[in-house]
């Protein structure tokens, strides 16, 4: 199979690796996928209190290039967005960025999974601290 | 190749990119070439063409073929059937068998890490109303002999099983299992293409009645295999799969392939020749390979008896790191993983499975095939490629820090990912 250039720009270059202290309340993380089904992405944001922008995002992915390049593009993209901006990204749009053909759609459709659940993750801890309004969107 | 770099290693040249996929195919062996070519020529007769000389010439040149190919597994030359390949071997075998002796029984044994070539054939047998059973294989990647005693019942009348496998290298206790069917009055067929030339192989001593083979996992053209038939002690009838001409003695109608039944032949000889000396070579640079990428990695699994394995196949699991993603970050080297993002199933090997490994590291899988034209200067190369490759992908992957941490992977409740 023939990655795309991107694909291998991230795969060779990935953007953004490694690990924030997920004990932090400014901090989400989100753990998807399994490592039975071949891909795991653990995508971390921090997120600033007052302006609830991401300014930091991390990733570690055990998945094949697709994976990695997807969640790679995932962490360029949240940073420097809203919560909710962040929430907007659609896996649709990390196919079209990487040129991933059919069978590699499923690695775009866990990044965004990641975001999710590291957003989620976020407003969990929110919720159970001072903004329990913040527990509705978390259904989003 | 149209990219062919010179790498310096050490204090030799590498040419990339290396071919380190020998169960894939083999390359085809020069001399085998130059022995194949004037059939394309000048001799060109159709072997079955019995009043020319174009015919006499062809059909001397298969029947030399033949003598040398019975001459490598023991066998005469009149027991040789040729054909397409070892699928269709595999397939003649089996369906042949079953057509043949169906008044007698209906039950065939296989087992569970066969070829698809094999694992098919029987899936469309249980269409027409045969019973298959396909015996599990121990962690080591063998049958347990008991298991295939306990399967045996007086409805049984072939029992298939490969002699070495394309994943693993594992050879199966074949001896055994030949004298147990002999015991039981039951045939023994055998997919041999892997063990053909790396190691002895003997349809007397080894108590074979059928036995698949292909060329080019043997250094020769791709397109042509043969299947051994047992003409005595017992007789061993097919019915045939091809109807036409009756070439073959009947059992596969077509004409025959004369420049690839020369380089098959050739081969065979070659491999005749020089297979203890190249089986030693390949089980050394097989083992500095092992050793010099377990020596610099931790968490690496062996997949497969080292003992009972051909000698020039290596398939290893490196923990916490994907197959693809390693194969791309290894992309001067020719091997193959048990990942599923790389089979057309999107499902990971079922011969790994097979061994009870875990789903997991049969994603983590790397299979090395070494072949006769590898070089020490080649191991090194891939062994160092192999090693910095799967740390900078540790790096990157949080299950190698989750197990850094201490936390027993086994025991996480991983979120249910939605595409699978």
């Amino acid at each position: 199979m023939a990655y795309s250039d991107k694909v291998l720009d991230h795969y060779t270059n990935p953007r953004n690796v490694g690990s924030l202290d997920k004990s932090s309340s400014e901090v989400g993380t989100g753990l998807v996928g399994a490592p039975e089904c071949g891909d795991v992405m653990k995508l971390q944001i921090k997120v600033n209190p007052v302006t609830n922008i991401i300014e930091d995002a991390k990733f570690k992915t055990f998945g094949c290039g697709s994976a990695i390049a997807s969640s790679s593009l995932a962490t360029e993209w949240v940073k420097g967005k809203t919560v909710d901006e962040a929430l907007q990204i659609k896996n649709t749009e990390i196919v079209k960025e990487l040129s991933l053909p059919p069978v590699k759609i499923h690695c775009s459709v866990l990044a965004e999974d990641a975001i999710r659940a590291a957003i989620g993750d976020w407003k969990k801890k929110h919720a159970s601290q001072d903004q329990p309004a913040a527990a509705v969107a978390q259904q989003a | 190749m149209s990219t062919n770099v010179i790498e310096q290693h050490g204090n030799k040249d590498v040419k990339l990119p290396i071919y380190m996929d020998n169960h894939a195919t083999t390359r085809t062996d020069p001399r085998v070439l130059e022995e194949m070519l004037p059939y394309f020529t000048e001799h060109f007769g159709n072997a079955a063409s019995r009043n020319h000389e174009f015919g006499w010439v062809a059909e001397q040149a298969v029947e030399q073929s033949r003598e040398r190919i019975a001459k490598l597994i023991g066998a005469t030359s009149k027991e040789i059937i040729f054909t397409s390949g070892a699928t269709e071997s595999n397939n003649l075998a089996i369906k042949g068998v079953a057509e043949m002796y169906r008044e007698k029984g209906n039950h065939i044994i296989t087992q569970a890490i066969e070829h698809k070539a094999v694992l098919d054939t029987c899936k469309r047998l249980e269409k027409h109303g045969f019973r298959v059973t396909y015996l599990p294989v121990q962690k080591d990647g063998r049958i347990d002999l008991d298991d295939l005693k306990r399967a045996m019942d007086d409805k049984t009348i072939l029992v298939s099983i490969m002699t070495a496998n394309n994943e693993i290298g594992v050879l199966q206790p074949i001896r055994e299992i030949g004298a147990l069917c002999h015991e039981r009055g039951v045939l023994f067929h055998t997919d041999a293409v892997q063990a053909i030339g790396k190691v002895p192989f003997n349809v007397i001593q080894d108590n074979v009645d059928l036995a698949s083979i292909t060329a080019h996992k043997l250094y020769g053209p791709k397109g042509v295999g043969a299947l051994y038939v047992r003409r005595k002690n017992p007789r061993v009838q097919l019915v045939a799969q091809i109807d036409g001409g009756g070439h073959e003695r009947g059992m596969r109608s077509g004409t025959l392939n004369v420049p690839g039944i020369v380089g098959l032949g050739k081969a065979c000889e070659i491999a005749n020749l020089g297979m203890a000396e190249e089986s030693k070579k390949m089980s050394v640079l097989r083992d500095r390979l092992k050793d010099k990428i377990m020596g610099q990695l931790d968490e690496v699994y062996i997949n497969g008896s080292m003992e009972h394995r051909l000698p020039n196949n290596l398939n290893i699991s490196f923990a916490y790191v994907e197959g693809e993603s390693l194969l791309m970050g290894i992309n001067d080297i020719a091997v193959s993983s048990g990942s599923a993002c790389t089979s057309a199933t999107l499902e990971p090997s079922y011969v790994l499975k097979g061994l009870g490994a875990g789903d997991d590291l049969a994603h983590s899988s790397i299979r090395f095939g070494l072949g006769r034209f590898n070089t020490e200067a080649e191991v090194d190369y891939v062994a160092q490629r192999v090693v910095e490759t799967v740390t900078r992908l540790r790096e990157l992957s949080p299950l190698y820090e989750m197990a850094k941490e201490g936390i027993d992977l086994s025991k996480v409740q991983w979120a249910a990912e939605p595409t699978h």
